[in-house]
């Protein structure tokens, strides 16, 4: 518990405060405000630069004097990114949907419902076993990476997206949101239930589930956002081009000598950040939430 | 609060109760509500999970320390397995370039580990108040965590271009004749990545920061303030003890983001030039993925994480009672 003793302090204290205190915080507010939003210039430019050299061609992207509006305006780009190329960007769109929506919703199946089990229902070994899944969240992904790579050319599955989309649909971070969301609820819903004779399943399907409607939103974005941007994994696994997901199908506007196509590579990046982000701004709010809820152990 | 105690908070007022006791009398376990269950149906609902994670992350896991007792070119399939004991890791400690990817490393991180949570920490603070258009500045901080590395990376590349980059041509402009080459630069390689990263990953740390202040009960604040306690008394009493667990919590994903940083690094350089960027983890894919010598790669994978496992503990030990719920 809370070691510093609270002692709440007689009302009219305070009053007498308030107007010094009134002034003090116009003038932070202001300096607060001033430094922040130049900070978050750092952090605004580079996109807008992105956008702005996206619409250049290729050529222009490093002219001198820079240009932050392009001159000409070369929509051409995204047609030749998302319509031509071998393969072209369209692929890889698929392909990277392909792969993060049956991980999305793979995960949020089997997570959930594990979830719930190490929250919620009580079975031999329960508690050794989340620890485990906790132990190994810090193992380095290369180590995990070599074992999988063999395991998968065995298995045939080594070139084929399958070698993506399987891994992605057991996590332990979802599996730990999730048991995180039912420990906060009352264990009354599933007792009431069961006694109106409610099966098991009925009771995580019908009363729990629905409950934390808003942490498997979050999770469903999270996980998105990490499989879509997911470099490594098809960069080891993946050799056949028809087959790249977007962030791998990007690295083709660098040719073999270094050359690079900045225009295209521009475009290509605008268009692999716009579905997240539209995602994201939708949802931001759970988003956050979730991801703040992991962090308070 | 019972995110933070583990346990079901006791019914809200006005919920039927079934149970002949109240939960708030119940022992522990049961307080859970299980209410009777039985292990089997436990066991079902976790078993999908649990197979994958058999399949994909425990059995691996395993795996790569077995294969990092072995002599293994995986040109050979199988076949070429060769148990050979220690030798790997004895070799790998007489090995300058290990050790000069274990140096890099420990820059990487040590540079970009404070970098990263002190900005986070600061960017928190500045937004835990009444700043404005904060939700939107929040947002702001947050986008480069929801990118790609490696669409982050082509941005970098042409802001950092050595000649014609916005970067050096806004330095020249300010008199600074002869900027350096970043990412093509030998000196600088290593520290434009730690910048990137760092850059990328504030913004994430500031919002974790910022929802665990939003958290803490304004009486304590209030009652310093009576006390007399001026901001920064305020901070180091209340706001960074009580902000421990969460510390710690980042320090750990920090640590093993940098430790196992390897997008940006594999697409921008390569390692290079010359070996200037070669971290650790892309030590580990070099090794493994393309001179196929896997024994050696699980071995270094095996150290990194000895090495991120002592420091989490050490961390661990350290913030212990030090925190404001002890």
């Amino acid at each position: 518990m809370i070691s510093t003793e609270v002692t709440g302090g007689p009302v009219g204290v305070k009053t007498k405060l308030v107007p010094r205190r009134r002034r003090r915080n116009r003038t932070t507010y202001v300096i607060k405000s001033i430094l922040l939003w130049t900070f978050s210039l750092l952090f605004l430019l580079p996109f807008a630069w992105m956008v702005s050299s996206s619409l250049k061609r290729n050529i222009d992207v490093f002219s001198i004097p820079p240009k932050w509006i392009p001159n000409p305006i070369e929509w051409a780009n995204y047609v030749e990114v998302w319509l031509h190329g071998d393969p072209s960007m369209a692929i890889f769109f698929s392909n990277s949907i392909t792969v993060s929506l049956i991980g999305v919703l793979g995960d949020l199946t089997t997570a959930s419902m594990a979830g719930y089990a190490f929250a919620r229902l009580s079975f031999a070994g329960r508690d050794k076993i989340f620890l485990l899944y906790l132990a190994t969240a810090i193992v380095p992904s290369q180590l995990l990476l070599i074992p999988r790579f063999m395991f998968f050319q065995q298995l045939g599955l080594y070139k084929t997206l399958w070698a993506l989309i399987l891994p992605g649909i057991f996590t332990v971070f979802g599996t730990f949101l999730c048991r995180q969301a039912f420990l906060s609820l009352p264990g009354e819903f599933g007792e009431a239930a069961r006694i109106d004779g409610a099966g098991e399943w009925r009771v995580f399907f019908n009363v729990y589930l629905p409950q934390i409607r808003p942490t498997l939103a979050a999770l469903g974005i999270i996980s998105f956002v990490g499989s879509w941007n997911d470099y490594e994994g098809p960069l080891i696994m993946l050799s056949d081009k028809e087959l790249f997901t977007v962030p791998l199908g990007l690295t083709r506007f660098v040719d073999a000598d270094g050359g690079l196509s900045a225009g295209f590579a521009m475009a290509g990046s605008v268009s692999s950040v716009i579905p997240i982000m539209i995602i994201f701004l939708l949802f931001q709010r759970q988003f956050i939430a979730a991801l703040a809820s992991s962090g308070l152990k | 609060m019972s995110v933070l105690s583990g346990r079901a908070p006791a019914s809200p007022p006005g919920t039927a109760l079934t149970g002949p006791i109240t939960p708030a009398l119940r022992p522990r376990r049961r307080s859970r509500g299980t209410g009777g269950m039985s292990t089997r149906v436990g066991w079902l609902f976790i078993l999908p999970n649990l197979i994958g994670f058999l399949i994909f992350t425990l059995v691996p896991l395993i795996g790569g320390v077995g294969i990092s007792f072995t002599d293994w070119n995986v040109i050979s399939g199988l076949s070429g397995i060769k148990w050979v004991g220690l030798q790997n890791f004895a070799e790998l400690i007489t090995d300058g370039t290990f050790w000069a990817a274990v140096g890099r490393t420990v820059i990487y991180a040590g540079v970009g580990v404070p970098l990263t949570m002190a900005g986070g920490l600061v960017l928190a603070l500045c937004l835990n108040g009444p700043v404005f258009g904060r939700a939107v500045l929040r947002v702001i901080f947050f986008i480069p965590h929801i990118v790609s590395s490696i669409a982050l990376g082509f941005v970098w590349l042409i802001l950092l271009h050595p000649t014609a980059g916005l970067v050096n041509l806004a330095l020249e402009s300010l008199g600074i004749n002869d900027p350096p080459g970043w990412l093509v630069s030998q000196q600088w390689s290593l520290l434009s990545l730690v910048f990137i990263t760092s850059w990328a990953g504030m913004g994430f740390h500031a919002v974790i920061f910022l929802s665990a202040m939003q958290a803490l009960p304004t009486e304590l604040y209030e009652a310093a303030e009576l006390d007399g306690a001026g901001a920064w008394t305020r901070f180091t009493t209340i706001t960074w003890r009580a902000l421990m667990p969460t510390t710690t919590f980042l320090f750990i994903m920090s640590l093993i983001g940098h430790s196992q940083g390897f997008g940006l690094i594999a697409f921008l350089t390569q390692g290079g030039p010359g070996d200037s960027s070669t971290t650790l983890s892309y030590l580990m894919y070099q090794t493994g993925f393309q001179n196929y010598r896997f024994g050696d790669a699980a071995a270094m994978g095996m150290l990194s994480f000895v090495g991120v496992l002592l420091l989490t503990v050490f961390f661990w030990r350290f913030q212990r009672g030090r925190g404001l719920y002890t």
